[in-house]
């Protein structure tokens, strides 16, 4: 229990130093567990990772240091790679902000429902994402022969007259890939944005009602989108990493590798290298280059959101 | 005029028309039919008898439902080497505990990065926020390696111990508290709360929406884990290893297979909506704002 004469005796110890420190020292006391296990689970083996893509590594012998040769190689000798990038920054460009979009809207659409219908429709729009199913539902629509469900309406309604390879043909492979991805963007940023429609306080609602805005979209700009900043940044960092980092629909509607690597991107190229050739070092260089991208465009993309509601 | 009712009944929202009501409801209905397509196909598969689980073409809805799956799964689960109990109490331990755990810790890391200032703390936080950036698929081996060097290969601790500090936990929470009001905090300062106490009492009750969201999504991360990497030891092994066992049967254990997938996807359902309408509630009953 304080007493004022301790609460005056604290005041005036706030202003120096020793305080200050012994203060932050709580701080550091809270951070301590969850940053000590991160050091050694994530920071250590990132360092080790940077590490080995200056090296020829095979998993069996010690590395070899070959400096930057892997990187050279990359973007010099690797014409796959260069295939593999461009399918990568068109997927982004486009996935990145339809999903984001998606998720605003679909996160801000069910905000508008109440009590348990809420939860359902929740569940129902997060259902590709946690049922873990995806491919085979995508697989039975996209299914080459005239019993695949796309083929068999395209074909009932006599748009096309014989059925369509769809993941053997390559030029439908990256935009089939694109729509199973947007089918599946409703995901952590999705969820984060649920739950951060909670927090934006309702009485600003009333003002804001009173201060002329006149409907639900000016609202959403003017109100809820300036009260949620923190979440928007949040779902943007998780978008980025999923539309960069998008392997596992090629590789299991399209195979690895895919008919003329049309659905190849960086990551199906570094688990190409990482999992199957056991070149380390190379998979090791292409998750750092990946990595510098992913951090450009964060950079970027960060901006853009400041100034969101001005 | 059904839709209405749908809507919040006692605090009428502002600035709402009848006509983009009714455009919201209709979009969600031809959207959901979509979405919700891996639960059905999941249910009805669980529900087919063999002969049209291998009906070619395929279709997605069953015609004569039956439970034979289920039981043909109970049978298979009986005969395992290891009794089926043993499987559940592993991954009750893993999911637990690491579900828990990483709630915990990320949030109680997440405070000091949100509300305080002190030496260190952009380039502590900027580090968790670019390490979601650097692929898992490289970063798996020095992990291996390092789970090696501290002896806690084939243990629970190879696979609870990293899940305690994946960074996008950390990112979420400090996110929502951010958001907090920073008179919230002091006030209780001045009643003499150490800074634990008020994390404890004042901050985490205040971002339920956010710490129910990251169990989600953890919980989903943990039960995925088939542990296969790290536990070797048949006893150590979690339910997802042995489910996918089954699933790995092939045609004869087709029956079985479909009933595994709809518990697989099943459990982490359950968690979901217990969560996620918690979510919802606390919106009624927190009045946080000052």
């Amino acid at each position: 229990m304080a007493t004022s004469e301790n609460l005056s005796e604290i005041a005036k110890r706030q202003k120096k130093l020793g305080y200050q420190i012994k203060k932050n020292r709580s701080c550091y006391l809270m951070l301590a567990p969850y940053f000590i296990l991160f050091f050694v689970f994530t920071v250590l083996p990132v360092l080790i990772s940077v590490g080995l893509s200056f090296t020829y590594f095979n998993m069996l012998e010690m590395p070899r240091f070959t400096g930057w040769a892997n990187y050279i190689r990359l973007f010099l000798e690797d014409d796959i790679f260069l295939i593999a990038l461009k399918n990568t920054l068109l997927f982004a460009v486009i996935t990145g902000p339809v999903s984001y979009m998606l998720c605003l809207l679909f996160a801000w659409i069910i905000n508008e429902f109440s009590g348990k219908f809420r939860a359902f429709l929740t569940l129902i729009f997060y259902a590709p994402s946690i049922c873990g199913n995806a491919y085979m539902v995508w697989s039975l629509i996209l299914s080459g022969d005239r019993y695949g469900y796309l083929n068999g309406i395209l074909l009932k309604l006599g748009i096309i007259n014989e059925q369509i390879l769809w993941m053997q043909t390559e030029k439908y492979i990256l935009p089939m890939l694109i729509v199973v991805q947007l089918w599946l963007s409703l995901g952590t940023g999705f969820l984060s944005f649920i739950a951060g429609l909670q927090t934006v306080d309702k009485s600003l609602y009333e003002a804001a009602a009173l201060d002329g805005v006149k409907n639900r979209w000016q609202e959403l700009w003017y109100v809820t989108l300036p009260s949620m900043k923190p979440q928007l940044m949040f779902g943007a960092v998780m978008q980025i990493t999923q539309s960069f980092a998008v392997a596992d629909i090629s590789i299991q509607l399209a195979g690895n590798p895919s008919i003329n690597y049309a659905g190849a991107t960086v990551v199906t190229h570094l688990l190409d290298y990482g999992s199957t050739r056991f070149d380390m070092g190379y998979a090791s260089a292409i998750a750092t280059v990946l990595f510098l991208l992913m951090v450009g465009t964060n950079k970027l993309v960060q901006k853009v959101l400041r100034r969101v509601g001005e | 005029m059904k839709t209405i009712r749908l809507f919040k009944p006692k605090q009428k929202k502002l600035n709402r028309s009848m006509a983009g009501n009714t455009l919201l409801f209709i979009l969600m209905a031809i959207c959901g039919v979509f979405m919700a397509l891996p639960i059905v196909m999941i249910v009805n598969n669980a529900l087919k008898p063999l002969d049209e689980l291998f009906q070619f073409p395929p279709k997605i809805f069953v015609r004569n439902p039956t439970f034979e799956n289920f039981s043909d799964l109970f049978v298979v689960m009986n005969d395992s080497w290891v009794p089926f109990s043993r499987y559940i109490l592993n991954t009750v331990i893993i999911t637990g505990f690491g579900t828990l755990g990483h709630v915990i810790l990320a949030s109680l890391a997440a405070y000091p990065l949100a509300k305080h200032n002190f030496p260190g703390k952009n380039l502590l936080f900027g580090m968790v926020v670019l390490s979601m950036m650097f692929s898992w698929t490289v970063t798996q081996i020095p992990t291996y390696m390092i789970v090696s060097w501290l002896h806690i290969n084939n243990n629970f601790l190879a696979l609870i111990l990293p899940a305690w500090q994946f960074g996008m936990g950390l990112y979420l929470m400090k996110q929502f508290m951010e958001q907090l009001p920073d008179s919230l905090m002091e006030s209780a300062r001045l009643d003499g709360a150490t800074e634990f106490q008020i994390f404890w009492k004042i901050v985490m009750p205040n971002v339920k929406p956010a710490w129910l969201t990251l169990a989600i999504f953890q919980f989903q991360q943990m039960w995925a884990n088939t542990g296969s990497m790290y536990l070797r030891d048949e006893q150590l092994k979690p339910m997802q290893f042995a489910l996918q066992q089954i699933t790995g049967g092939g045609t004869a254990r087709a029956g079985a297979s479909a009933a595994v997938t709809f518990i697989i996807a099943a459990i982490p359902i359950i968690f979901f909506l217990v969560c996620q309408s918690n979510v919802i509630e606390t919106m009624t009953t927190s009045g946080m704002k000052d």
